[in-house]
């Protein structure tokens, strides 16, 4: 009877547990602070964008509207006014003569840029010219224009002298693909950046292996995704706000890690790595889960993950791969759960995952089919049990069969020939 | 009209040793003009002969009486001379002259198929196959035909009798392709589904500079096997198909690719409806008892499958996943599974469980360790086989030929 009870208390309330806090809304102010330059903007825009909440859409609207304001970007602020549309007042409406005064401003600054850059180019100062094209690229990137600032940027490749030099075209480049969401781009550089001969600042490094986690991010490769955020230094701190915060290289790398990772990585790379450790203090609620996830205390766990859906959805680089993480936690959870058994009750076990034990059967079903899990449903009982593959049997069935389609296909091969033999005979024969 | 009298008294003459044969083979082959003149005597002659010590003259005899059409009673006659003569010949004088015995053989079953009575000539064309056989991995002009001859008279095991020799000597490719198509549907018949498909696949990948129907037929029937046999199918041949199957094969059989992409959703009410909408076209290639057999294969693995993932489950939960009507027709699968030995399982009918078990087979018996032996011994033999392609490779212009044509 103990030992049901302490299968039970697996995933079960403890009450000596503190509660969970993360259920409440997004604090967008501040969210928005963790971040600066445009991307505060997105994230904000993308927030509005997404939310179902009015009152959080205006806020991250007007706080946008403010943002926008103090940089140099007319596209979005219009853009953003629409948005708007005179939900806030009349102090958040369309201000034509701002625009006007930065349109002006941006035409004559171009003009500038370009005939000191042709100077530089007239005289062929090296250093000169890759400075009048950075100033391009910056010139760009504040007025929207990500495509033309990513070209100058990348233009400055031919007039670098220093590995310095090469490294700060990198992450120029690196900045901009990520705003435009081309993230095969972003592993390009990162991996120019990290094949520089000397050897790269440890910020530097952190960096690279946030941009290179977003990459793999983005195109699926959890696993992947998660050993590079996994790596990321506390020399990050707030250095790379324009993309990234180190609360969301918690969450990012925690997410990915608990959906890739075994359990033995899980707990080399994860909970006994210092210096992921600093960023998971960061945010507790993945912190707690993780560790849930690794005492095998799953309701807690998932809940967790379920409080924390409603702000992951508002995420710009994770909204779209939540569903699918979410999946594969609960998957591993729930191998990880049956593993060490011989046989365990599915009501038990419906009860830890705050399921029915019929949608159980399904989800174990299904993972039995797939492989995932080597036991059998005992569906009267409501039991599960494992199943140890028999080495020996399976080798003597694979053997014969083996055995058998080698004899089929030496037999056809040999068939085969002989027909190309025929046809050859037969032509021989008539010349 | 002493030229036949006299012939004959040579045939009885000259028929002891072999020596006097090839003598009497000369002598037949020179009266062979003038025995086609005198066609309408020539039956009643026979009986003078004794066909199995005879057999050569005979032979040119009975040859040269089926040449010309035959009617009514005549036909009858001719059917039983025939029969009698092929089965008591002896082998090594009807070698003398294979040809001549082919093409009795083959008017024979066109005699046999007339009189709507095919059965009447399975037995005979098996003796003579393996008469005019030199050994038993010579595919003789007489394969197809006796083939044709089981399916027909539905005598699939006579037909099961001769594809157990492996074929690896071919005369002509049209006889090899209609041998592994009336062989495949022989075999699909007796439910050798493994045995089949390998007829059939030689027939699909078989080297061919055209597509040619009967190719087309096999790859039908080989989508449908493949369903039956593995619950699956790949669209795409073994890359050693020559290239004008590889294109057209798919095109002119839509129907069959469309099945096996409707099967392997998994769904059985899809696939009910799949063919319920294309039967017209199932049933003119004559493929739908097949088709049949495929849609309720795809019960069979629905079931198997829960086998890999429940250790007990109710009749109820069974019917209900792979959609069966009623619990009672579920027990009625299971059951079936169970004595075909596709599944191993109990059933509990007092609280409708069914209860799923591991397969018993524990490699340890006398039997399979005979039958481990002998795949062994076949997996040998197959090596040296194998070195006999290695040989043809080594022929230079042979080589060379190949080369030219498939690089």
């Amino acid at each position: 009877m103990e030992a049901d009870d302490e299968i039970y208390a697996n995933g079960g309330d403890d009450s000596s547990r503190k509660p969970i806090i993360s259920g409440e809304q997004l604090d967008i102010e501040a969210y928005a602070g963790l971040y600066t330059g445009r991307t505060k903007i997105v994230r904000l825009l993308f927030i509005a964008d997404h939310t179902d909440n009015t009152t959080m859409q205006l806020e991250a609207l007007r706080m946008a509207y403010d943002e926008i304001k103090k940089g140099e970007n007319t596209q979005l602020f219009r853009e953003v006014v629409q948005k708007i549309d005179g939900r806030l007042g009349p102090k958040y409406s369309m201000d034509s003569r701002w625009c006007d005064t930065v349109d002006r401003r941006a035409e004559q600054r171009k003009e500038r840029l370009e005939n000191e850059l042709n100077a530089y180019k007239t005289n062929l100062i090296k250093e000169s010219i890759r400075m009048g094209f950075n100033d391009f690229g910056d010139f760009y990137y504040a007025h929207g224009l990500l495509g033309d600032a990513f070209k100058s940027y990348v233009k400055t490749r031919d007039y670098c002298t220093t590995s310095k030099h090469i490294i700060y075209m990198c992450m120029s480049a690196i900045l901009v693909s990520i705003e435009m969401g081309q993230f095969t781009h972003v592993t390009s550089y990162v991996g120019k950046a990290e094949q520089t001969p000397e050897a790269l600042e440890p910020v530097s490094v952190s960096k690279l292996r946030c941009a290179a986690g977003l990459a793999h991010l983005e195109s699926k490769k959890y696993k992947l995704a998660a050993r590079k955020f996994l790596e990321v230094g506390p020399e990050l701190g707030n250095s790379y706000n324009e993309v990234i915060a180190s609360q969301d290289v918690a969450t990012y790398g925690g997410l990915c890690a608990l959906a890739s990772l075994d359990r033995s990585e899980l707990k080399a790379k994860v909970i006994d790595n210092v210096n992921f450790r600093n960023f998971l203090e960061l945010v507790p609620e993945v912190r707690e889960l993780i560790h849930d996830f690794y005492s095998s205390r799953y309701a807690s766990c998932l809940d967790y993950l379920e409080n924390l859906k409603a702000n992951l959805l508002l995420d710009i680089h994770l909204h779209d791969h939540v569903e699918v993480l979410y999946d594969q936690i609960r998957c591993k959870a729930l191998i990880q759960y049956t593993h060490p058994f011989l046989s365990v009750d599915l009501r038990m076990m419906a009860n830890a995952f705050k399921t029915t034990v019929a949608g159980l059967e399904k989800e174990l079903e299904a993972l039995i089919t797939d492989n995932q899990i080597q036991a059998r449903i005992d569906s009267h009982n409501k039991i599960l049990y494992a199943r140890h593959a028999d080495q020996r049997n399976a080798t003597f069935q694979r053997v014969l069969q083996t055995g058998s389609e080698f004899e089929r296909d030496v037999r056809a091969m040999l068939l085969r020939a002989n027909l190309i033999k025929h046809e050859y005979n037969l032509r021989s024969r008539k010349h | 009209m002493n030229t036949v009298e006299s012939l004959v008294t040579q045939i009885q003459g000259l028929s002891g040793n072999s020596s006097d044969l090839s003598a009497l083979h000369n002598y037949l082959k020179q009266a062979e003009e003038s025995l086609r003149s005198e066609l309408s005597r020539l039956l009643p002659f026979l009986h003078q002969l004794d066909p199995s010590v005879h057999s050569l003259g005979y032979l040119y005899i009975l040859e040269a009486c089926t040449s010309s059409p035959v009617w009514g009673d005549q036909r009858d006659m001719i059917v039983s001379t025939t029969a009698r003569f092929i089965t008591f010949c002896a082998a090594e004088q009807i070698r003398m002259a294979p040809d001549l015995f082919i093409n009795v053989c083959k008017r024979f079953k066109e005699q046999v198929m007339l009189l709507e009575a095919p059965i009447r000539g399975v037995a005979p064309l098996l003796a003579a196959t393996r008469k005019v056989q030199l050994n038993s991995e010579h595919l003789t002009p007489l394969h197809p035909d006796f083939l044709q001859l089981c399916l027909l008279a539905k005598c699939y095991k006579a037909g099961i009798s001769i594809l157990e020799d492996d074929i690896f000597e071919v005369d002509q490719p049209r006889d090899f392709f209609l041998y592994c198509y009336y062989g495949g549907t022989i075999c699909i018949g007796q439910k050798r589904f493994q045995k089949a498909l390998e007829l059939l696949h030689n027939v699909v990948t078989a080297p061919m500079s055209t597509i040619n129907a009967i190719a087309v037929e096999a790859y039908k029937k080989y989508v449908l096997v493949s369903l039956i046999q593995y619950g699956q199918f790949s669209t795409s041949l073994p890359k050693y198909t020559s290239s004008a199957a590889q294109r057209n094969l798919k095109n002119f059989c839509q129907p069959y690719i469309e099945l096996a992409m409707s099967y392997s959703s998994g769904k059985i009410s899809e696939l009910e409806s799949f063919v319920q909408t294309n039967r017209e076209k199932f049933e003119s290639d004559k493929n739908l008892g097949l088709v049949k057999q495929v849609v309720s294969s795809m019960y069979k693995r629905n079931i198997q499958r829960l086998t890999q993932t429940y250790l007990t489950l109710s009749l109820q939960d069974i019917a209900n996943t792979v959609q069966l009507s009623s619990s009672k027709e579920a027990e009625m699968h299971v059951l079936q599974m169970i004595q075909d030995g596709q599944i191993h399982a109990t059933i509990n009918q007092k609280d409708g469980m069914v209860r799923f078990l591991e397969d018993p087979e524990q490699y340890k018996t006398c039997e399979m360790i005979e039958r481990i032996d002998s795949s062994i011994q076949r997996i040998l033999s197959s090596v040296e086989l194998s070195l006999k392609i290695i040989n043809y490779h080594k022929e230079k212009p042979f080589r060379c030929y190949i080369w030219a044509k498939y690089n």
